[in-house]
């Protein structure tokens, strides 16, 4: 961005804007996108709440939902989202990019490790006849949480690129503008997930 | 685009000497932060698991507790895990998410509350 270019449309109430650099406009637009799907995520629970007692005489959240499957789950990606603030902490203080991708290979493990409880849960939910197809209730249930699913899935095959750059080409600045952004968006997903756990699960089975 | 701090391509940076950047007082800031971030969110995870778990109280009251204990952790994880804590640093992000809730709030609890409302003038 050179020092003529104004970094977005509108008049200019300030002079000048030479602070603004490429890091944080980049992280800026990003933030717009986690919040737009922040946005998507919040009706997708409206949908919920409003759907969650129309179980067309199938099963209900009692029959369906495993707490203790639940509880791995949130572990695995709260823990995920601690082992990625140390990977960005042994980034941010230079500790070497060994460190760095250790930590992001331990953050992906986490990561798998709660798709794999996560889809093992969505088959248990299939065999007891919780399938979308079957109530308003199962439909909303497998357009919300499945989608935080496909998305958690995204962040791990991010991650795997990340780390596959970091070999290739060490830790360059577009490096560190990949780790920043899927640091947000991973801990973003750890939100999502706490109004998931909280509304979906343990909310449908008090 | 600012190669400033580009640590030099191939092949990568070996790893330095720990303590040769010195990790200061900021590490351990930072660190922390995240470590504070961990326990607070364990507790406040554990706490409505267990609650529910064990069937602790009446429903409507477990509902109430389990949604302040979201609210607070989630207050937890922007602030230990997302940073945006000071809004005077962060001021775009910040109003960022104060306007992407005031829509929720209109949206999600719009539709919650006209849905609700017809609900119960059905039954």
């Amino acid at each position: 961005m050179s020092g003529n270019t104004l970094p977005n449309p509108g008049f200019r109430l300030r002079a000048s804007y030479h602070h603004v650099n490429r890091e944080d406009e980049v992280n800026f637009g990003f933030w717009v996108f986690l919040m737009s799907d922040a946005i998507i995520f919040g009706l997708l629970f409206a949908t919920y709440a409003t759907m969650v007692r129309a179980t067309a005489a199938g099963p209900g959240p009692k029959q369906l939902f495993d707490i203790n499957s639940v509880a791995i789950e949130t572990a695995a990606l709260l823990l995920s989202s601690f082992g990625y603030g140390m990977a960005s902490l042994a980034l941010k203080y230079e500790l070497g990019y060994r460190k760095v991708i250790a930590w992001l290979i331990l953050t992906l493990l986490l990561g798998l490790v709660f798709l794999g409880f996560e889809v093992h849960d969505f088959l248990t939910m299939f065999a007891h006849g919780g399938s979308p197809g079957g109530s308003g209730f199962t439909s909303a249930f497998f357009g919300l949480v499945p989608l935080h699913g496909l998305h958690v899935a995204t962040g791990c095959i991010w991650m795997v690129v990340l780390i596959v750059q970091m070999l290739r080409y060490g830790i360059d600045a577009d490096v560190r503008l990949g780790v920043q952004r899927l640091a947000l968006f991973w801990h973003f997903l750890d939100i999502v997930w706490i109004a998931i756990f909280s509304i979906v699960y343990l909310g449908g089975l008090a | 685009m600012n190669h400033a701090d580009d640590l030099g391509g191939l092949p990568p940076r070996m790893q330095p000497p720990f303590g040769g950047s010195t990790p200061g007082d900021g590490f351990r800031n930072d660190l922390r932060s995240y470590a504070w971030g961990l326990l607070l969110a364990i507790v406040l995870t554990a706490v409505p698991f267990a609650l529910v778990h064990a069937h602790a109280l009446p429903t409507s009251s477990l509902w109430l507790a389990i949604g302040l204990f979201a609210l607070v952790q989630g207050v937890v994880h922007f602030r230990c895990f997302l940073h945006i804590n000071p809004p005077h640093e962060h001021l775009d992000e910040a109003l960022l998410v104060a306007f992407t809730v005031i829509i929720l709030i209109m949206m999600a609890g719009g539709t919650v509350w006209i849905l609700g409302n017809l609900h119960s003038r059905m039954y």
